[in-house]
């Protein structure tokens, strides 16, 4: 079987989408600028005019367009969910990723034609799962959760006859994704309905004396020295203490990054490598899209190329979190 | 209760799965005395949190349902919130496959219950009615709310053809991994766990680095260290529509616990002393109610009519 590994990638804004584009994107994914997707972040993503755009520029250069509406709407609000469907299926998009039951069977019914995949946020994790998602909304592409091993990423690929993507790069969700009431329950703002984890508004910095505390909302999750870089305050990846022991509890504050394991996920059938990021900057999109172009290319060679990503890492560290059997 | 049968007016007290791994006689006990002793209506037994925990409570597991039907409960079974091993999938649809209500905490178990009635656990979000009139059509007969449904979510959502429950009691459930935190808290994986999360039966404290009680471990779940208390919400609750109130056990006196509940909802108790009361039994861990009032989960909120 000859396969190609379709490169997707992040476009949080319309110079985003061209700078992943001319860095080497198969398929860009992007969101309307409210909460119906999991970056809900301010002055990221597109107006229903710009994401025309958008599409119409991504096709002219061969690129495909993924639209993410992927958060939760909250009882008595689907309205601004169900126009976000109808403006994506408008805009000609590929394919549209979704996570919430609602929002999923408003799209089966209203734009049977309009692709659907299933977004990382509803947290399929079994081929049992995915097999529902696919039965019952017609699913072609599933975006797989950070938690599982490369053997089982190779089981839900032969079990489910899906599409299979997969995270190759970026940030590390040690939860179940979408199920995740940590953020809400320190700062009253929900990320599957508002679409905003750890939202910068209830983030602070303090000093105290030769260190600085990082704050979400009232809680204190993380003290450092001055000279050490204070990585953003994620209740995942914050220090907590147990049994006596401060840790990163949850996760270590690192990035995600597969480039080691391309001929593996290959292996393993995956289709698409999802790069995540919509909330980075331009120049990190196109460091992190070329490198993983030419591995990509590379690989198809039967080559294999590295590249040395962790100046822009997240903690300048990384790991291939849980497609290692360790990681548990 | 079978679908679109009419809602009964008594409302139902219910007693959540047990989150924390406690010794097969512990088990054992507790349900035998809620069998005996506790006003509760429902009882859900089954494993949410790990299924490395499951074979220890097999062996009682015949006698303890048996004892809770003979003391007039419900008797369902719920099952494990992040499914990913072959082994936990054959387990959901023998579960589907028996006569047993289902409550269903992965969306994997409502591919194996698709068309059989069932009740949809909190741990599945249904969080509009889309996804509600969803699962209602694939034979949901009951609807578990997420706990972090707030008050203007739950009003909505209880105007349901099913039944509604809502979380009112214990420590919540905010988020599952697959990572087990209790092993790792022992330097330890969750493959190589020797069963730490037994040593804590009312879940392992994790506080800020500046000492401040904060979150609460059990294995691969994380949840408040504050107990839930929706106790001055109960007649707005019912008001609503919600049919089923939840009791989440923790390691004290949960028949206390469900007798003052029994006793407020049956107009037997003042809220006041309800909570007093709860106070006195829940030795000096705090209670909160912030997700019900749309605010910060880890608040207290004093009650103002909705």
């Amino acid at each position: 079987m000859t396969q190609y590994l379709e490169l997707v990638c992040p476009a949080g804004s319309p110079a985003a989408l061209r700078a992943a584009i001319e860095a080497g994107a198969d398929t860009v994914y992007c969101s309307y600028n409210d909460r119906t997707n999991a970056r809900n972040y301010p002055g990221l993503n597109f107006d229903v005019e710009e994401m025309a755009e958008g599409v119409e520029y991504a096709h002219k250069k061969g690129c495909k367009v993924l639209i993410a509406i992927n958060t939760f709407p909250p009882a008595g609000q689907m309205k601004d969910w169900q126009a976000a469907v109808d403006n994506a299926a408008a805009a000609g998009a590929d394919a549209i990723i979704l996570a919430d039951l609602g929002v999923l069977d408003y799209a089966t019914r209203t734009h049977p034609n309009l692709r659907r995949h299933l977004s990382v946020q509803a947290s399929a994790s079994s081929s049992l799962s995915i097999n529902f998602f696919r039965d019952q909304f017609d699913v072609k592409r599933v975006v797989l959760p950070r938690v599982l091993s490369v053997e089982e990423v190779a089981k839900a690929v032969e079990e489910t006859g899906l599409e299979i993507e997969v995270f190759a790069y970026g940030s590390v969700g040690p939860m179940s994704e979408g199920r995740c009431f940590l953020s809400s329950y320190m700062t009253g703002l929900s990320p599957t309905s508002e679409g905003a984890c750890a939202p910068a508004s209830h983030v602070s910095y303090k000093e105290d004396g030769d260190q600085v505390l990082s704050c979400l909302g009232d809680v204190v999750l993380n003290r450092v020295s001055k000279n050490e870089p204070a990585a953003y305050p994620t209740p995942c990846k914050a220090r907590y203490v147990t049994r006596g022991n401060a840790s990163y509890l949850f996760e270590e504050p690192t990035a995600l990054n597969a480039m080691d394991i391309l001929a593996e996920l290959k292996k393993a059938g995956v289709t698409a490598l999802k790069i995540e990021g919509r909330q980075r900057s331009r120049a990190y999109v196109s460091e992190v899209v070329g490198a993983f172009r030419k591995a990509v290319d590379a690989l198809a060679e039967g080559d294999r190329a590295t590249s040395d990503l962790s100046s822009i890492s997240e903690g300048k560290k990384q790991t291939t979190g849980a497609y290692k059997k360790g990681w548990r | 209760m079978e679908a679109g049968m009419v809602k009964t007016p008594h409302a139902q007290l219910t007693l959540g799965p047990l989150l924390y791994h406690w010794s097969p006689e512990q088990r054992r006990d507790f349900y035998f005395k809620i069998a005996d002793e506790a006003p509760v209506d429902c009882v859900y037994l089954g494993e949410v949190i790990c299924s490395k925990r499951e074979p220890f409570f097999e062996e009682s597991f015949d006698e303890v349902a048996g004892r809770l039907k003979r003391g007039g409960k419900q008797v369902l079974i719920s099952t494990i919130a992040l499914v990913t091993a072959p082994r936990e999938m054959a387990e959901i649809r023998e579960r589907a496959a028996s006569d047993a209500l289902v409550e269903a905490n992965d969306v994997a178990c409502l591919q194996a219950l698709h068309g059989k009635p069932h009740v949809i656990g909190p741990f599945i979000n249904v969080f509009n009615e889309g996804a509600r009139e969803f699962v209602i059509r694939n034979g949901a007969v009951r609807i578990v709310l997420p706990v972090e449904a707030p008050a203007t979510s739950i009003k909505v959502l209880a105007d349901s053809p099913v039944e509604t429950e809502v979380f009112v009691f214990g420590r919540q459930p905010l988020s599952i991994a697959m990572r087990c935190y209790h092993a790792r808290s022992h330097g330890l994986t969750k493959d190589s766990c020797n069963f730490v999360c037994g040593l804590d039966p009312n879940g392992l404290s994790a506080t800020t680095v500046d000492g401040e009680d904060l979150l609460t471990i059990s294995g691969t779940s994380t949840q408040s260290h504050g107990y839930a208390v929706l106790l001055n919400e109960l007649d707005e609750l019912r008001k609503m529509g919600v049919t089923h109130f939840r009791l989440s056990p923790q390691d004290m006196d949960m028949v206390a616990v469900a007798s003052l509940f029994r006793d407020t909802l049956d107009g037997k108790l003042s809220v006041k002393e309800a909570q007093s009361r709860l106070q006195g039994l829940s030795d000096d861990i705090p209670f909160i109610n912030g997700f019900y009032y749309a605010r910060e989960g880890l608040t207290w909120t004093e009650h103002r009519a909705a």
